[in-house]
């Protein structure tokens, strides 16, 4: 079988031109075109990463593709090429990427169809894809960070897709800035191997670590500062807290970028560079320490939470805590395995939430919604596998990865591992009990929401963003009555829209059956997925599996799974059994409860410690003192001079050539007399 | 033989009449006579050295002037007549459309 490496260049330049059409003819074009160019131009690279994925896994194959353009940055002694390379691990991301991708953007078209700025939407979601294959593809740290810093660009231009709506531009600002901190991590760390090795190609920086015995020092230096990057990205401690906030995105947002594919993009980055990582144990144990951290808290305080995206926002943090902690055992595989699968799930989840807000003309809170089983069957049904995949069921897909996680967390060799374990197995127990309560309180028990739709019409504007479009003038328009459109869409619940529910399907059928690539050798599998990246994280690195140990995993498996049941029975006593229970049993244990639900009050301690003082400091430190006083005082200081001595001076500038004549002569005359009388 | 002194006063006096003459009149055809005064006076003193130092070049070197003088006469008069017609005037003073 052949391949055209050249049509590597293609996989994300076909999204950028697809955002270069709808990004400046959109606004022009009929919805329609907007769609098919958005889908087109998002399902061509699947196709070609479909072809490359079967290339790959043809026999004879190399185990990596590299191309290389002409220089970027060539100064003496160092080289930086636009240059891409592909191998299995790459491979794994394009999949996802491209794959659930392209689904959401089907979803997307279904979900948006009733949106002002439809164009830009899909212009973005397509820069989006550009900047994340960039990121995926590229083989070396710069061009990885101009995706870093383009997904960034997007996930920021979507979360403020409601421009106008100021919490939703907060928390894009909030989710930019928060990032920079990452970013800055990266940056020096970028900045750290340039100087110890000269070269940011990926190859030649692990290469040259391979060769040396070196551990530690300044490798734990870069490590570090990777894993602020990561933590950024990936948001985990201490820079998660952009994350839920970015839920004032659009639902397939979510979906796509803060679920599915950006935020995992901090992990891919440290399995990428797990050379550097496996010569640092230090910086090892801090991944994991901060993944069982975060995997922790984000799921005590996902619990708690009304907001159904909140709560898979919340969610997605804790099971990105599960990644960074499987990174952190050196479970690489385990870690990119869980990333595939919670892909599918996780995305699916959204996409289910977002057609429940959907069917409920834009409602998000939970303690509106409840009876939906039979008026969504479709939804309910889907998101039901989504439900049972993240909680870990059996034969679901997260069962496998996060099954694997855990397995490899407990025969980490570090004092530390049997507390992970215990960390990570509480948090499976949480999860599956505020996944099971979302589910409950979204489709059992009876209706809590507003049958006519009619008096939904403000909610929906509201939670969709007032309806913003750039007028032809280039001028923002606040539309203050709802068009006619709207009028006509608000019509009690109602299931979504075929084009919404095939990717909930596909998606559906992918939860349930993603797991499967990894089946581990204790239940009669072959653990695929793990030999499929074994070239890229040679075996040595992750844990052999010994014999003794293959005991164990049964039995660790089983555990899991009764964690689990014990999620899904206390979630079915408090939420389904005897509703009440739950805001008794919360008024009981009250601090607790209001830690949980002011989430630790992050965002409060790092708005008095951080964000006030750097406030201060700015406004008057930096604007008052530096920049009025120094900067501004300095130019008065100048322009003052010039124009002081200027109003003295131009009195000879009169204009009258007499005058000038008699300067002339009173010059020659004091010029003959200082010759005369000097000497 | 008159001294060398004498020419040279006699020329400071042509000259700075020509100067005053030059600051004070408004006409603008007397400005014009005071600069051929000045060019005189200038060309009185390298005649007198001329003739003292027994050299030819400060005679060469009055042609020469009066040659630059005659163009500049021919030109400035030329412009004199274009400014009257234009403007009905001599006076210096009222020419000022350049001015501001």
């Amino acid at each position: 079988m052949q391949f055209n490496t050249t049509l590597l260049w293609l996989i994300p330049i076909l999204p950028f031109a697809g955002f270069l059409l709808n990004g400046t003819l959109g606004r022009k074009l009929p919805r329609a075109a907007v769609t098919a160019i958005a889908l087109l131009f998002t399902l061509a690279p699947a196709v070609i990463v479909a072809q490359l994925w079967m290339f790959m896994k043809s026999a004879g194959a190399p185990l990596s593709l590299s191309i290389a353009s002409r220089p970027w940055i060539a100064v003496t002694g160092f080289q930086v090429n636009f240059a891409f390379a592909v191998d299995h691990l790459t491979l794994v991301m394009l999949g996802v990427v491209t794959g659930v991708g392209f689904l959401i953007h089907i979803y997307s078209a279904g979900y948006m169809a009733h949106e002002e700025g439809y164009w830009r939407f899909f212009a973005y979601l397509n820069l989006f894809m550009f900047f994340m294959l960039v990121l995926v593809l590229s083989s070396s740290f710069l061009l990885l960070f101009v995706g870093w810093e383009g997904v960034g660009l997007a996930s920021y231009l979507l979360i403020g897709f409601y421009f106008t709506k100021d919490s939703a531009a907060n928390a894009g600002k909030k989710a930019f800035i928060v990032n920079r901190i990452g970013d800055f991590g990266f940056l020096l760390a970028m900045f750290l191997i340039v100087a110890h090795f000269g070269s940011l190609n990926f190859a030649d920086v692990f290469t040259k670590v391979s060769a040396t015995p070196m551990t530690g020092g300044f490798l734990t230096a870069i490590c570090l500062l990777l894993v602020l990057g990561a933590t950024g990205k990936s948001a985990q401690i201490p820079l998660y807290i952009w994350l839920p906030d970015a839920m004032e995105g659009p639902t397939p947002v979510s979906a796509l970028i803060h679920a599915a594919t950006m935020v995992t993009a901090g992990i891919y980055m440290v399995a990428r560079c797990h050379t550097l990582f496996d010569r640092s144990p230090y910086a090892l144990g801090v991944v994991a320490i901060i993944g069982a951290a975060t995997a922790l808290m984000a799921a005590t305080i996902g619990m708690v939470q009304h907001d159904i995206k909140r709560v898979l926002a919340y969610s997605t943090v804790s099971q990105l805590g599960y990644m960074f902690m499987a990174c952190g055992v050196g479970a690489y595989s385990a870690g990119i395995f869980h990333l595939m699968t919670h892909a599918f799930f996780k995305a699916l989840l959204f996409l289910a939430a977002g057609s429940v807000i959907h069917a409920l003309s834009g409602e998000q809170d939970m303690r509106l919604m409840g009876g939906l089983r039979k008026r969504i069957p479709i939804t309910f049904w889907t998101m039901t596998m989504g439900v049972f995949a993240i909680a870990g069921l059996p034969p679901l897909a997260a069962f496998f990865s996060k099954d694997e996680i855990l397995y490899q967390t407990y025969l980490w060799d570090n004092p530390l591992a049997k507390l992970l374990w215990a960390v990570g197995m509480f948090t499976a127990f949480l999860t599956s009990f505020y996944m099971f309560r979302l589910w409950f309180k979204t489709f059992f028990g009876a209706p809590r929401f507003e049958e006519h739709g009619s008096s939904h019409a403000p909610d929906l504007h509201a939670a969709h963003g007032a309806a913003v479009h750039a007028s032809k003038s280039s001028t923002l328009v606040l539309e203050a009555e709802p068009k006619p459109e709207y009028a006509g869409h608000v019509h009690g619940v109602h299931e979504s829209p075929l084009v919404m529910t095939i990717p909930l399907i596909l998606l559906a059928i992918l939860s349930i059956v993603g797991g499967w690539v990894g089946v581990p050798l204790a239940f009669g599998g072959h653990n695929e997925f793990e030999h499929f990246l074994d070239p890229v994280f040679n075996p040595t690195t992750h844990i052999v599996e010994h014999v003794a140990s293959r005991n164990a995993e049964p039995i660790l498996a089983a555990a899991s799974v009764l964690t689990a049941l014990l999620g899904l029975y206390f979630a079915w006593l408090f939420y389904y059994k005897k509703p009440g229970t739950a805001a008794a049993l919360s008024e009981r244990i009250k601090p607790v409860y209001s830690l949980f639900s002011h989430k630790y009050w992050v965002d409060e301690i790092y708005g008095r410690f951080i964000v006030v003082p750097l406030f201060i400091i700015s406004r008057y430190v930096l604007g008052g003192l530096v920049d009025t006083g120094i900067v501004q005082g300095s130019a008065a200081v100048a322009t003052g001079t010039t124009r002081g001595a200027g109003s003295i001076v131009r009195r000879m500038q009169s204009g009258n050539i007499r005058s000038y004549a008699g300067w002339l002569a009173f010059g020659a005359a004091a010029v003959i007399a200082i010759v005369l009388f000097t000497h | 033989m008159v001294p060398i002194a004498y020419y040279l006063i006699l020329a400071a006096i042509l000259f700075c009449i020509g100067i005053a003459a030059f600051l004070i009149k408004r006409n603008v055809i007397t400005i014009f006579m005071s600069i051929e005064l000045m060019l005189n006076a200038v060309n009185l003193t390298f005649v007198a050295f001329a003739h003292m130092w027994h050299q030819v070049s400060g005679q060469i070197f009055v042609f020469f002037v009066m040659v630059v003088a005659a163009a500049e006469a021919a030109v400035g008069l030329a412009i004199i007549i274009a400014l009257f017609r234009a403007r009905q005037t001599l006076n210096v003073d009222n020419v000022n459309l350049m001015k501001n």
